[in-house]
């Protein structure tokens, strides 16, 4: 079961939906899953849940606070730091002995604060320490000597890691690491305050808040309810401190019942006078709020008993289980308009991700789903009940073993109350409709229609069809008919069994009024039930419980969407009750499906092929009856006209595809066009075209085309459609024949070439053997890119074919080995491994301003200032209304926002400040400042789909995949990752079988990296953020993480920020765009010795496994424009000459990312495959470097240079 | 062959060797020679057979000719069936070349359509394919799809041209993914042995308990003659295309890869040959 489950996750990117059963078990809903699980921590029973993505946070019918945190890969860890300073005296040298002026011997960094090494504890018993106590010995990227001390003339001052003459005083810096480890289980929140001020028991618990903002990372708010009606704030709840450190009471303006927290900054209430009180003030300075402000309930009979919040809708149920939606809420009003009532009576709603919605039913206690919730109808068109059942029920069917456990609060007393009440209101629980379940009845099919619509023409034939059809649509339709009454009927025999006639066994969550409730003295433990059972919407009461079995469908108390994504494109399978079968078929998986290898498919292909053989074979001689011919598509496209000035126009666009008489189509393109009043045209041969490039903006759906010469040029044919479809029709055509008269289909070979462009798409070229090596080096201008569908912002391979990229949202997805996909479909697309694919980014606009001696700052700028509102130039004006999405294929998915973490930071608003446009900013004002600007973001989705499957939950921010020289497909592959929060991780369990691993493991630093890369032989060299370099030692299949890190000083102080390893060159690249090579890199010393330089303008670069460098360049001269991002590949890398020599150029601009470490083309034919001889061979190659700085002309590097010549050569003749 | 891809390659590219011969009560000027040809399985007699006309016409007297049609060992074939389905319901497991006999008097009236233009093959054609979307997407496709898509497909078939067919047929081809398949399956079942010319019904791709129905349990449903008890001899054949998927095969995965240009299923089943 397990691994099941642990294949489906790994498949499909899911969420959970956290519900709560009348019995307190917590269970989750996947998005991917048919089957309610239930909580792996079974230890409580819980009346309350809050989820969200990361955690759960919840209380047990102790009334006390837990929090789940999920397991994952990742450990939380806490970095706790201390400083000891020692000051130099003429006798005992550096000693502890300080002057009295001086700070502690052990302080924080700013030495105000004393801290011993044993004054550390941990902060709760959910927490471990990782090691003992060690001394840091990096300053700022440096290595420092052994001991790690830093030097200064005095305290405090600027620390060198060099010792000088007037050093007086010294320091250093001692890290320790504890680890959260209550993970996957229910962590009681223990408060350590004082117990005066501890709250009473807690009633109701809201998380959210997480798009406040990001500092610290994973922050989140967390509000809950007393049973006295208060309401406290946790403080410093986020991702290293996820129990938060302590309650802080917020006072409000009456008892409050319920809150609901939601993702951004809306917080809402509800009072036990029936109002909604909502919280104002909350931003990212102060996420608790300032105030309150009461809104009514819509109904003045009915007060409000619920309320759920989203980003900008608020939900709530009032006291007569009716459900309402506010009008009109966003972040400036967010009390809303005015309440609108909702189809349906629900014990309670929760609003979910995306605004999402879900209630239980009065009726029958399910849990609904609101159908059709989408950003332009907020509320949703109609409630569907998730039918799924429990994960237990299909093992332990008839288990009644339920204990009792959140219900066991009520006691007899209340037993008779709530009996009475519910008697009483009988009238009204008896009226209560169903919410409305769309039930499919069949249509019945037009046939006759159809049939005879064929015109008359056929009217003697369609007449035929007709009488010779024994359908009976009338017969279908009853069976339809009857199923859907037989699920009427069974709603009815539960409806009836609701009502059973033993009235203790009526369902009875209590309906009472709140406003004698009140008057209850909250005073005793037995009471303290009845109140939670009022503000809990009701519990069951214990008779109740023997009518309702394992067997029959979960009854719920409580349900949180809050770490549940649903959007328009989640294929829910909660709505249809699971059979064994379809789950099985259902669930992706990389792997092969059984499908593919079913007895039924082998038959097929085996008996085609005989058919093919028995009614061709001999009879090819024989005429075709129908003649090939030349087929013509023709159009009308706008073309980007190559004299000045420069503008589109129409353009009569002709595709001739001819067949050749080996059967092979090419095709030609002609683009007919006027020149002064001259009929003229241009052509392009499909077999020279290079790439076809889709450049999508609001404005037009347009292409590049280009060939070799186009691509010298900087100067692509562009064409454009005047719609979407019709562009697309052209790309899938055109890109068709472009392959066809190539000879290329199906997926790309393990060896190729993958790269993405600035726009996300992403391209793969087939690498011919001349590209790397030969005599007739072939350009790489002339490589052929295809597209494949998705959207990235980087791609690594290797040459197992095992393909990792990671989107702008930093998912890692992994190459499913599918082709096709976007635009590309049908046939030039495979069937089975192209899956939906998502992406967000952000777009950012800039809010400027001036400052002037009257109003002060200002959006009132110079004449000649830059817009108001622009880009990040300034050149362009960018409003928040007139700015759009990137292309149509992108939609908004939030509004916009200040953006806090610009580079070179920002104030408290968001400013930045500068002496003039443009400048260098900074986030604080000084005296010389005159203006100021902000950057607002704003995020964007697009939804495409393409040959990659999501690797959930780590999102990454780089990857490396070793480039692997044995043919041992079962062999594990090493994959090293950097997470976006900087951690370094191992993939475990990647195979060709299985590209997508299994599991991180996490490796240790002492601080975030940003880029990795493995070589061919387990070198791993990283960077860490503060630019420098890092060699892990001892990776190997067996030691997979390695032992420890070595640090590696960059050349001449300059921020690293990219490495790649090939076989055994290493390459960085600083921030200044100069690409490195490390010399003397030896198998006894692998770290190497110094930098050398090797070129400047570079972007992005990949060293592939026969040590080959390609790189994106800026900055790349053609012959009609200037282009940045152009891919480049360096010329005459040898083994003596490992940096090359010169660029050549390829395909571009527009380029962001390339990776060559699938290509071993040639590698294949100089080492003969074997590990062993391998390994040999790297070692060889690294004693010639060894050997070639002390004799240039020994033997041994010059035969093997003779042994590759020749290999070439045999090949190449 | 990997790919699902290239079963529909196959099943496009699938020719059938025949020799046409002018039947013998045929009035001649001189002896007619016969014509050898390859038709291609997917397409219809009459849409293919220029060739074999303007041969046979060269032989004859002006006046004699009149209305084409085809006939295989006495039986008139229905020009509106698809090739493969009269080879496949007539003739399979016999010797290769297919033997047509081409004749110009005496039109079967009863038998046959009259087809006196391409425009009616194609209004037969698209009135199949049309049927074959009401089953599937209640009509929604087609319907979406503008005039020139539909002009396309027929060209795609009329000039054997596979991609500018599929280009447009793929979207036929489609089903929203929440469901697991088409609505109704388009599909007809053709006995040799009964005068019934044959059986269409409503049938789903998916059972009601989600799990993929079969050709097997299209067959028991439908047409449970076709099913060899399990300790029976087997007496049929069941043949799509001239091979015989396996029982256990999704009808879905049959109707997306060999359904005919018109959409549907044809299926045949014949008696299975002794020896």
């Amino acid at each position: 079961m397990q691994g099941k489950r642990q294949a489906r996750d790994m498949a499909m990117p899911s969420s959970l939906l956290w519900a709560v059963d009348i019995f307190g078990r917590v269970y989750t809903l996947s998005t991917v899953g048919q089957y309610w699980e239930l909580c792996k921590d079974t230890q409580l029973e819980f009346k309350r849940v809050s989820a969200v993505k990361q955690c759960c946070w919840g209380i047990a019918c102790d009334h006390q606070v837990y929090t789940y945190v999920f397991s994952g890969d990742v450990p939380i860890r806490y970095q706790e730091e201390t400083y000891e300073n020692q000051r130099w005296n003429p006798v005992g040298g550096f000693c502890e002995k300080l002057l009295p002026s001086d700070r502690w011997q052990w302080s924080d960094v700013s030495g105000l604060k004393h801290q011993q090494l044993d004054s550390f504890t941990l902060p709760s018993p959910h927490w471990e320490w990782e090691s003992d106590w060690y001394v840091d010995e990096n300053i700022g990227g440096e290595p420092t000597e052994k001991g790690g001390w830093t030097y200064a003339i005095d305290f405090p001052s600027t620390y060198t890691k060099d010792k000088k003459w007037n050093s007086c005083v010294r320091r250093r810096r001692w890290i320790r690491y504890r680890r959260y480890k209550s993970r996957d289980i229910w962590a009681k929140i223990v408060s350590r305050d004082d117990p005066d001020q501890l709250p009473d028991p807690f009633n109701d618990i809201s998380v959210g808040g997480w798009e406040i903002t990001d500092e610290p990372l994973g922050r989140l708010s967390v509000w809950a309810v007393s049973l006295q009606g208060r309401v406290w704030y946790r403080e410093n709840v986020c991702h290293h401190n996820p129990e938060g450190s302590m309650w802080s009471l917020i006072t409000t303006p009456g008892e409050v019942v319920q809150i609901s927290c939601g993702p951004y900054d809306l917080l809402w209430a509800t009072l036990w006078e029936g109002q909604a009180i909502v919280r104002e003030g909350i931003d990212r300075n102060n996420p608790q709020g300032i105030s309150w402000s009461t809104v009514e309930s819509p109904s003045s009979e009915n007060g409000i008993m619920h309320v759920s919040v989203g980003v900008d809708v608020v939900w709530c149920v009032t006291k007569d289980r009716k459900v309402w939606f506010r009008r009109g809420v966003n972040s400036h009003n967010p009390c809303g308009t005015s309440w609108i009532e909702m189809v349906g009576e629900m014990m309670m709603v929760t609003v979910g991700l995306n605004n999402q919605v879900w209630g239980i039913s009065c009726d029958d206690r399910a849990i609904y789903f609101r159908q059709g919730v989408t950003p332009s109808e907020l509320s949703g068109k109609t409630w569907k009940a998730i039918v799924s059942g429990r994960e237990s029920d299909r093992s332990q069917t008839g288990s009644s073993t339920s204990l009792l456990s959140a219900g066991c609060f009520f006691t007899d007393d209340i037993q008779n109350q709530t009996n009475a009440i519910i008697q009483g209101d009988a009238d009204t629980s008896s009226d209560t409709e169903l919410p409305s379940v769309p039930v499919n009845l069949a249509n019945t099919p037009p046939l006759g229609a159809a049939a005879s619509s064929g015109g008359n023409s056929t009217g003697h034939q369609a007449a035929e069809v007709c009488t010779n059809l024994t359908v009976d649509p009338l017969d279908c339709h009853q069976g339809e008919a009857t199923v859907a009454s037989t699920s009427n009927e069974k709603a009815d025999l539960e409806m009836q069994k609701s009502r059973n006639p033993n009235p203790s066994a009526e369902l009875q969550w209590t309906n009472i009024d709140l406003k004698e409730a009140q008057k209850q003295p909250v005073l005793s433990i037995s009471t303290f039930a009845e109140t939670s059972s009022l503000s809990s919407l009701g519990m069951f009461s214990v008779g109740a419980e023997e009518q309702y079995g394992a067997d029959e469908h979960p009854l719920w108390a409580w349900v949180s969407g809050g770490g549940c994504l649903v959007d328009l494109h989640s294929p829910l399978k909660w709505f249809t009750v699971p059979s064994g079968l379809s789950s099985s078929v259902q669930s992706l998986s990389l792997s092969i499906t059984p499908a593919q290898t079913a007895a039924w498919r082998k038959q097929i292909f085996q008996q085609l092929s005989e058919r093919t053989k028995r009614e061709l074979e001999n009879f090819r001689h024989y005429e075709q009856a129908i003649e090939q011919s030349v087929w013509v598509k023709t159009g009308t496209l706008q073309w980007w006209r190559n004299w000045k000035p420069h503008k589109w126009m129409d353009v009569r666009v002709t595709l001739e595809q001819f067949t050749g008489s080996d059967g092979m189509r090419d095709s030609i393109l002609f683009i007919y066009y006027m020149y002064h009043e001259e009929k003229k045209y241009i052509h392009v041969f499909l077999n020279e075209v290079t790439i076809i490039v889709e450049v999508l903006n609001e404005a037009k759906h347009s292409f590049a085309l280009y060939t070799p010469e186009k691509t010298k040029q900087r100067w692509p044919i562009r064409l454009a459609a005047a719609t979407e479809q019709e562009m697309h029709d052209w790309l899938s055509l055109l890109n068709m024949s472009c392959c066809e008269s190539r000879r290329i289909q199906g997926p790309p070979s393990h060896h190729a070439i993958w790269s993405v462009t600035c726009k996300g798409d992403i391209f793969v070229s087939e690498p011919s053997p001349e590209l790397e090596a030969g005599p007739l080096l072939m350009p790489c201008d002339q490589m052929f890119w295809r597209q494949v569908g998705g959207h990235l912002r980087l791609i690594e391979c290797n040459n197992r074919g095992i393909v990792w990229g990671i989107g702008y949202d930093h998912t890692a997805w992994v190459y499913t080995g599918g082709y096709g996909g976007g635009f590309i479909q049908g046939l030039a697309s495979s069937a089975d491994n192209i899956y939906m694919q998502s992406d967000v980014k952000c777009i950012y606009i800039y809010e400027n301003q001036r400052w002037n001696p009257v109003t002060g700052y200002s959006s009132r700028g110079l004449p000649t200032d830059r817009y108001m509102w622009s880009d990040a130039s300034g050149l362009q004006e960018c409003t928040k209304i007139n700015t759009k999405p990137p292309s149509p294929q992108w939609s908004w998915v939030s509004d916009w926002y200040i953006d806090f973490n610009t580079s070179g930071g920002t104030d408290r608003e968001g400013w930045q400040y500068a002496a003039d446009f443009p400048a260098s900013y900074h986030g604080h004002k000084t005296m010389k400042d005159f203006v100021r600007r902000r950057r607002w973001a704003r995020k964007c989705k697009i939804v495409t789909n393409g040959p990659w499957l999501e690797v959930p939950p780590v999102t990454l921010w780089d990857i490396s995949i070793i480039p692997s020289s044995d043919a041992d497909d079962e062999e594990a592959v090493a994959l090293w990752a950097i997470s976006d929060k900087g951690d370094v991780l191992c993939r475990l369990g990647v195979t060709q079988q299985n590209p997508a691993g299994t599991s991180w493991l996490h490796v240790g630093t002492d601080q975030p990296f940003i880029s990795i890369s493995i070589g061919a032989f387990y070198q791993v060299w990283a960077i860490a953020r503060d630019g420098s370099a890092f060699y892990r030692g001892s990776v190997s299949p067996k030691k997979p993480a390695g032992d420890c890190w070595y640090h590696i000083p960059s050349p001449q102080k300059q921020k690293l920020k990219q490495v790649s390893v090939g076989r055994t060159s290493v390459f960085v690249l600083d921030k200044n765009g100069n690409l490195w090579y490390r010399q003397g890199i030896t198998p006894s010393y692998p770290q190497g010795s110094t930098w050398d330089h090797v070129s400047n303008n570079i972007r992005k670069m990949s060293v592939g496994p026969l040590d080959q460098v390609w790189v994106i360049a800026d900055k790349v001269q053609g012959s009609h424009s200037l282009s940045c991002g152009t891919v480049c590949h360096r010329t005459d890398v040898q083994p003596m000459e490992p940096k090359g020599l010169s660029w050549d150029y390829g395909i571009g601009g527009g380029w962001e990312h390339i990776t060559v470490r699938g290509n071993t083309t040639e590698a294949s034919r100089v080492a003969m495959h074997d590990t062993s001889e391998e390994s040999l061979a790297v070692s060889k190659d690294l004693e010639d470097e060894e050997s070639k700085g002390k004799t240039e002309h020994s033997k041994t590097p010059l035969m093997v240079s003779d042994s590759q010549e020749l290999d070439r050569n045999t090949v190449n003749c | 062959m990997t790919d699902d891809k290239d079963v529909l390659r196959d099943v496009w590219f699938g020719r059938i060797p025949t020799c046409f011969t002018l039947y013998q009560d045929e009035v001649t000027e001189r002896e007619a020679e016969p014509y050898y040809l390859l038709l291609p399985r997917i397409s219809y007699l009459t849409l293919v057979t220029d060739k074999v006309k303007k041969h046979f016409q060269k032989v004859m007297r002006q006046e004699e000719v009149s209305e084409i049609w085809f006939e295989y060992e006495g039986t008139p074939l229905k020009w509106h069936y698809p090739i493969g389905l009269l080879f496949d319901l007539h003739a399979s497991n016999t010797a290769l070349p297919w033997s047509i006999t081409v004749h110009f008097k005496n039109f079967p009236e009863k038998d046959l359509l009259h087809c006196h233009s391409k425009d009616v093959i194609e209004a037969h054609f698209m009135a199949c394919i049309k049927e074959a979307d009401a089953l599937k997407h209640k009509s929604q496709v087609i319907n979406e799809m503008q005039k020139k898509d539909h002009k396309q497909l027929w060209m795609g078939l009329q000039n054997d041209k596979f991609e500018q067919f599929w280009a447009i047929n793929r979207k036929l081809m489609e089903y929203p993914p929440e469901d697991s398949g088409f609505r109704y399956i388009p599909f007809r079942i053709y006995q040799a042995t009964t005068e019934r010319p044959f059986i269409q019904k409503l049938f789903r791709p998916i059972a009601s308990g989600g799990e993929l129905h079969t050709l097997g349990d299209l067959l028991k449903d439908v047409c449970p003659s076709a099913i060899t008890p399990e300790d029976g001899e087997q007496k049929t054949q069941v043949m799509i295309h001239g091979i015989e998927p396996m029982l256990e095969t999704p009808i879905q995965w049959l109707s997306e890869h060999m359904s005919y240009p018109d959409n549907f299923l044809h299926i045949s089943i014949i008696p299975r040959p002794t020896d």
